[in-house]
């Protein structure tokens, strides 16, 4: 691709712990991506608009309040009704193990708990485009 | 307390000592680092000396503690008086469940309460507004009406307890509510005592439950520091927070500068609105965190605590002693706790009690292992407790008061983070003031520019976390986590639903509008709000008219 | 059904899909665009722009609300900056705009600058074009009043806004000097802040030095984040509209933008083709060789690469 990855960083749900968002958007940005930074307290609904208007490759969402098997799957499930299949979306924050399995089948492609390395979320996102 | 000739000879003497003693150990064993650096990447030298403090001045910049500047401590025994209140903050999903929890406590012989609210009713939503979806009981107790309120202070005598209650945009509802449980049970106003977190401006900053823009959410504060002094005497109507300063990844400079110079925006809204710096400084309180830097920290607590002895005596001109005592409650640092082997942070977290300790703290919740996970489990939160027990009675660390006290590093270091914290001081000043320098995005990008470097350091390997990026396993052990379910959001909303029939829903009109009317007056509004949870009106009607009036705060992207 | 039918229809995904084609230079979507010319037309252009701060986003927001009482439809393009060390960007303005994504009639995109020559306008000019045939009744188009191409790309619209606030400070100095003149609406933002009413002043001083055309730019002052005489600002960008309808002006000015647009993208396609050929075949480097060891001059070697393309 000789276009930039665009990727959308959003925080659903109400927590406004949005340290870990800035610092991938930031690192995301140094790698050379696109990214749309939507900000705090976004609906699903409003993420899905985002996506679609920005066209982006990937959403990555992040979630501290424990809302994420509620809001991540929202996200996959609204994507899927506009008919949306080429989209890569990825989920961080403070997520339970036990809920891990849930999340990845539900659609998400990968959760990222604290701790891991920009690194790692930027070659992720590169091995894993669809499109 | 050292004459320049001493000085000099002690100048004198470390250069012949890194000649000869360190060179020739160096040559054969270079040391581990060519720089070496605090948890904020300041530099930290080789060896401390008299030389670095050589116009230290003790009586001028420590003094005694109980006394000026307070550097040594707000209370003149410190712990060898009283320990600190081991406050655990602690959220559960219904009123009822709280409530039971609260008992529990009581019995056990706590008199402080400490009560976390879920997003939604941080944020001034009722359970059934669709933000709150999935949110609702989640980080801690729902609250949608005074009929809430009741149940969770239901057979717990309020002029009995202190409760801390940490909220923030909606505070002063909150705050309304629980005056309203207490006139119920019979307890005069006067008799109240406890917290309010009500500290605004770090919300902006760094936490991120706002409704309101600064100027009309400074006015609700400054009501509330009115209201408090003539009516609820006893309650500290803020807690200036560098808590989630810190956690959003700034230094430990900029934690107490930003703090600090939010504390100063408070004071002058407050002198502003026409009162008298002594009526609500003595009320004031802060909030700060405690890092994994153990030395840093303690530096870090003294230098705030002088600093604002020094700019409520010098700038504010304060005459009441209490009014320049910085007292502070600690929580340890949420950020350094790893998913990675999440028993290592049960040693992270007494590495931050003896900090905060160290630093002579009020009151200290300590974090419990599992928190990068989730929710804490009651075995989590009971090692937590004990961690403080053991730093309380076991390590020695109370028995005199400020122990640190003439290290040549220690006060070194808060001399200096006394001097940066100023230097960041002038700057938000010459911007303006703290919410000036909010709405400019200058705070916000300090912090970022520091947590970014933090995350950098940390990839490289700069920085060691242990089972992070250095001492990691294969894990598979299961991690045992507490989950909150689904029924709490449905239970949540049948009973609002049941509120809004059975309420008299005229009088919650009545006192909704005239609440609108005054709002657009300079009126102190905490009466009116008073009046509306007492008619039931819900926490999210009342903010939805201050909405109207106030409009809604809008985040800036700042990267 | 296929992109083309599907952006007719008015379908979001058709939209945005076409706008990443033309920022990737597909050819694919010069062709459908050149099909779909014919649908173009009907969108008034509002290019907006002033200094870092001064809250353009907002108030595009503000404004687009306004229209949107009016029922219309509204795309809105917001650009940024990328980075020249790492080619990313963060693309920030959506933030103030999030509550117009759920609106079915209105559709926000952000785009990098890229920071390749005048790519972006390019990029930019068929954009605007797709969200014409999506329907649009008006196009924003947001970007940070700095850089060449970033002017360029403002000019071409049918009106432009400058946005300015209060304490500038020697801000406007450069800002007047670049581009206060092809200003054709100020607003002066954040209304409540001391200093408003000076701005306001300056403002004017320097349109009564340029006194010589039938129309004299109106300076509003406004509030974007109260919503403060929103309505009054809309007026004044409509009646520079009308004006421009009335007085035949508009025709010329699109005129003049279409000159622009296509000297700028014969410009650059030669310039590509020349390029192209001449870095293929080492031609450049010979000759830049040649020129320093004086075997050559640079006037023939100039020569001698435009020969690649003037032979064709």
């Amino acid at each position: 691709m000789d276009r930039p990855i665009r990727v959308l960083v959003a925080k659903p749900g109400l927590d406004g712990h949005d340290r870990g968002a800035k610092v991938i958007a930031r690192a995301l940005r140094d790698a050379g991506m696109e990214v749309i930074y939507t900000g705090l307290r976004q609906t699903p609904e409003q993420i899905v608009a985002a996506a679609i208007q920005e066209d982006v490759d990937v959403v990555a969402m992040s979630i501290l309040s424990g809302a994420h098997n509620h809001l991540f799957p929202r996200v996959v499930n609204l994507l899927k009704e506009e008919g949306v299949d080429d989209v890569l979306i990825i989920g961080g924050g403070v997520i339970p193990e036990d809920d891990i399995p849930f999340l990845l089948e539900s659609g998400i492609e990968a959760i990222f708990t604290p701790g891991t390395s920009t690194k790692d979320v930027i070659e992720f996102i590169k091995n894993n485009l669809k499109r | 307390m050292f004459d320049g000739k001493k000085i000099n000879e002690i100048k004198t003497s470390i250069d012949r000592w890194e000649k000869e003693t360190v060179e020739k150990t160096i040559s054969r064993f270079p040391e581990r680092k060519e720089k070496f650096t605090t948890g904020s990447n300041a530099e930290v030298k080789r060896l401390y000396t008299p030389v670095d403090i050589k116009d230290f001045d003790y009586e001028e910049d420590l003094g005694y503690p109980g006394e000026y500047p307070y550097t040594r401590g707000v209370q003149p025994t410190m712990y060898r008086g009283r320990l600190w209140t081991m406050r655990q903050y602690a959220g559960f999903a219904t009123a009822e469940e709280s409530n039971e929890r609260y008992k529990y406590l009581l019995e056990q012989g706590q008199t402080g309460l400490s009560v976390a609210f879920d997003l939604p009713t941080q944020i001034g939503y009722d359970s059934d507004h669709p933000l709150a979806e999935g949110e609702v009981g989640k980080v801690g107790v729902a609250i949608d009406s005074l009929k809430d309120m009741e149940v969770l202070f239901d057979g717990i005598p309020l002029d009995k307890v202190s409760t801390s209650m940490t909220i923030n945009a909606p505070a002063s509802v909150l705050l309304a509510m629980y005056i309203a449980v207490a006139e119920k049970q019979g307890v005069s106003k006067d008799k109240l005592r406890g917290t309010i977190q009500n500290d605004i401006l770090k919300e902006y900053i760094a936490r991120g439950t706002y409704i309101f823009p600064p100027e009309p959410s400074m006015r609700l504060i400054t009501n509330i520091f009115e209201y408090c002094s003539r009516e609820v005497p006893k309650w500290n109507t803020i807690s200036i927070s560098g808590y989630h300063v810190r956690e959003a990844g700034s230094t430990a400079v900029q934690e107490v500068a930003f703090t600090l110079a939010n504390g100063i925006a408070y004071v002058e809204a407050a002198i502003n609105a026409g009162l008298d710096v002594d009526d609500f400084a003595p009320r004031l309180s802060f909030f700060f965190n405690a890092h994994n830097d153990l030395l840093e920290e303690v530096a870090k607590y003294r230098a705030a605590r002088r600093l604002w002895a020094r700019i409520m005596k010098e700038r504010f001109k304060a005459k009441n002693p209490k009014s320049m005592q910085l007292k502070f409650h600690t929580q340890t640092a949420g950020s350094t706790l790893t998913a990675q082997q999440p028993d290592n942070n049960i040693i992270r977290v007494t590495i931050q009690t003896l900090a905060a300790v160290l630093g002579g703290t009020q009151s200290l919740h300590t974090n419990s292992r599992d928190e990068a996970l989730a929710l804490p489990t009651e075995e989590s939160v009971r090692i937590a407790l004990r961690t403080q027990q053991i730093v309380a009675y076991e390590s020695g660390v109370t028995e005199t008061v400020d122990p640190l006290a003439g290290s040549y590093y220690v006060e070194s270091l808060t001399n200096k983070i006394e001097e940066e914290a100023i230097r960041y001081i002038e700057k938000i000043d010459e911007l303006g003031g703290a919410p000036k320098a909010i709405e400019k995005g200058y705070i916000q990008r300090e912090i970022q520019n520091a947590a970014y470097r933090y995350q950098m350091e940390i990839e490289s390997g700069e920085r060691i976390v242990v089972g992070v990026n250095k001492f990691q396993i294969e894990e598979t052990e299961k991690k045992e986590i507490l989950k909150v379910d689904r029924t709490v959001e449905l239970n949540q909303k049948e009973k609002l639903a049941r509120l809004k029939k059975e309420r008299n829903n005229e009088e919650v009109e009545r006192v909704l509008k005239l609440l609108k009317e005054k709002a657009e007056t300079d009126e102190n509004l905490m009466p009116y709000i008073l009046d509306a949870v007492k008619a039931y009106a819900t926490l999210g009607e009342i903010c939805d008219v201050l909405r109207e009036v106030f409009s809604e705060y809008e985040q800036s992207v700042i990267l | 059904m296929n992109i083309e039918e599907r952006l007719l229809k008015g379908d979001k995904r058709a939209c945005a899909r076409l706008i990443t084609m033309l920022e990737s230079n597909d050819m694919e979507a010069v062709e459908i665009l050149k099909r779909l010319y014919k649908n173009t037309g009907n969108a008034y252009v509002i290019g907006v722009t002033g200094p870092p701060g001064a809250g353009k986003s907002t108030l595009t927001d503000k404004l687009v609300k306004e229209l949107r009482k009016k029922d219309k439809k509204v795309g809105i393009i917001a650009i940024d900056p990328t980075s020249p060390f790492s080619g990313g960007a963060i693309l920030g303005d959506r933030i103030r705009m999030n509550d117009l994504s759920l609106d079915k009639n209105v559709f926000i995109r952000s785009m990098g600058t890229r920071g390749s020559l005048g790519g972006m306008s390019r990029a930019t000019w068929g954009a605007v074009k797709v969200l014409d045939i999506f329907g649009c009744d008006y196009i924003f188009i947001e970007t940070v009043g700095v850089g060449q191409s970033e002017v360029d790309i403002v000019k071409t619209a049918d009106t432009v806004l400058m946005v300015m606030v209060p304490n500038l400070g020697d801000d406007i100095q450069a800002i007047k000097a670049g581009i206060m003149e092809i200003a054709d609406v100020f607003a002066i933002n954040k209304s409540d802040l001391d200093g408003a009413d000076k701005t306001k002043l300056e403002v004017e001083m320097n349109l009564d030095l340029n006194e010589n055309t039938d129309y004299r730019p109106p300076v509003v002052k406004v509030s974007a984040a109260k919503n403060k005489d929103i309505d009054v600002l809309l007026e004044k960008i409509i009646e520079h509209r009308r004006h421009l309808e009335e007085t035949n002006k508009l025709e010329e000015r699109r005129i003049r933008n279409n000159k622009m647009e296509l000297l700028k993208m014969v410009e650059e396609d030669l310039m590509s083709l020349i390029l192209d050929k001449a870095v293929k075949e080492d031609l450049l480097e010979r000759l830049a060789r040649d020129v320093t060891l004086r075997k050559t001059d640079p006037y023939t070697a100039k020569d001698e690469i435009l020969k690649l393309v003037v032979n064709e």
